[in-house]
């Protein structure tokens, strides 16, 4: 068989009916996406693989969530650690939209501020960035200004 | 109306700034006017500050507002681990404005977030410490004639100096600057800053020489460099003492050249300076006074 065809068959065997399958999240940040999308906070049926073979990140991760539907400003969080991750929305078993991840202009309470002096970091406030470049990322601290970029980026 | 707090030198606009140097002009032809009559200042003091509370305290005394405050933080609430968020939201019940200082950054603007008063930041870390700029600004307008049309010198710690980083930016929203930079590798005018230069076609030189380049000046902006911005202790050993300003430096330098420095110096301007018509950094220190009293009027709408 065709490695393709056996890819489909594999897939259909966790196809689900209706909800959102993101694909292309790198394997080391799926237990980071699952928990900014609060995916371990709700009761809709979920299913995942990780350490998958991908051709563009090595090894990615795949998430299936019955029953469920992103907007957008909410799956843009997870853009900061899955910049390629894809969408696909499913309606009775068929894929009815496909979507990107877009890197939003700000983002609020994801990343933790790199600088151990930011007010953040020692009273319980939530952290909010200003995005002042989406590639490569750097974010910018709303409170003490200072530039958190990709290669410091902590996910709270 | 929106409250209008003054954390970042970038929150106030060229025509905030204008408006600033006008107000302070007129609070030093006339300091005391009962302007805060009734009124309560909070002066929040989280980390010393001697220097920057008493200008504060003495620009509130001028317009005859009262003062609450912490001028000692071992004695406050904090020490019993009173959360930032809890005392601001105590202290703006009692008070009409908030002055603050605080150890770390981003707490003015967290502070002015939970306020419901205005907050002036009195400097917050090593992030920024607007109220030193805008009375930089009011000390290069009285000694020079203009705020645009400046060749500008800054030396010493560029990396580290929040003072010169947020004078950077308030005077290149003027024409015509020129920015010179003297700093040792360790110690460069960061990236990020130059960027906003090349961005506005604003000009700038950078030299590791403390020589008769300084010639060409108009403004000569001196920096202490600071051991608590070092985390190693070596890297300040090896730099501290790289660019002393000297008075036979300032001989060739052109008559309307005014030495500056934040204050307090520690070497980095040897005392032979002081006695020189060019020196004017502790005239600068009085300027900031009235620049203080500007900045209350300006935020409570007194003026």
């Amino acid at each position: 068989m065709k490695d393709s065809n056996k890819k489909k068959l594999k897939l259909k065997v966790s196809a689900i009916k209706d909800g959102t399958v993101i694909d292309h999240i790198p394997a080391s940040n799926l237990f980071d996406v699952i928990n900014i999308l609060g995916l371990n906070k709700i009761e809709n049926q979920i299913t995942f693989g990780t350490n998958l073979e991908s051709e563009k990140l090595g090894s990615k991760a795949i998430i299936k969530v019955s029953d469920k539907f992103f907007a957008d400003d909410e799956i843009n969080k997870i853009a900061l650690i899955a910049p390629h991750a894809k969408l696909n929305i499913i309606n009775d078993y068929v894929v009815t939209e496909k979507k990107i991840v877009e890197i939003p202009d700000s983002v609020q309470g994801i990343v933790k501020c790199f600088n151990p002096k930011c007010i953040t970091n020692n009273e319980k406030i939530i952290t909010k960035f200003k995005v002042i470049d989406k590639s490569p990322l750097a974010l910018k601290c709303c409170y003490c200004e200072k530039i958190t970029d990709k290669d410091h980026l902590q996910i709270i | 109306m929106s409250k209008k707090d003054l954390i970042s030198i970038t929150d106030y606009t060229k025509d905030d700034y204008l408006r600033i140097m006008d107000l302070a002009a007129e609070f030093e032809k006339n300091p005391n006017q009962d302007l805060l009559k009734g009124k309560v200042v909070a002066s929040l003091f989280f980390e010393p500050s001697t220097r920057t509370r008493l200008s504060f305290e003495t620009a509130i005394s001028r317009l005859g507002g009262r003062i609450i405050g912490i001028a000692d933080p071992g004695s406050s609430s904090v020490t019993k681990g009173e959360t930032l968020h809890d005392t601001i939201r105590m202290v703006s019940n009692y008070a009409d404005l908030i002055v603050m200082r605080h150890p770390l950054e981003g707490a003015a603007r967290y502070a002015a977030e939970v306020a419901s008063i205005p907050v002036i930041n009195a400097g917050d870390g090593a992030n920024q410490h607007p109220t030193q700029t805008l009375l930089d600004m009011y000390s290069i307008l009285k000694t020079q004639g203009r705020l645009d049309n400046i060749n500008i010198f800054m030396v010493g710690d560029l990396k580290y100096g929040r003072t010169v980083h947020s004078l950077l930016m308030a005077m290149s929203e003027f024409d015509n600057q020129i920015f010179n930079f003297i700093a040792p590798e360790e110690l460069l005018m960061p990236e990020e800053y130059k960027m906003h230069l090349r961005e506005k076609g604003i000009k700038y030189y950078e030299h590791r020489e403390f020589t008769d380049i300084i010639n060409a000046a108009d403004i000569i902006y001196m920096t202490r460099v600071q051991k608590e911005r070092f985390s190693d202790p070596i890297e300040y050993e090896k730099v501290k003492n790289v660019y002393i300003l000297r008075e036979k430096m300032l001989r060739n330098t052109k008559p309307n050249v005014r030495v500056l420095h934040p204050l307090p110096r520690v070497n980095e301007i040897h005392t032979d300076v002081d006695k020189s018509e060019k020196a004017y950094y502790f005239d600068q220190a009085l300027n900031g006074v009235f620049t203080r009293e500007a900045i209350i009027a300006h935020t409570l709408n007194l003026k």
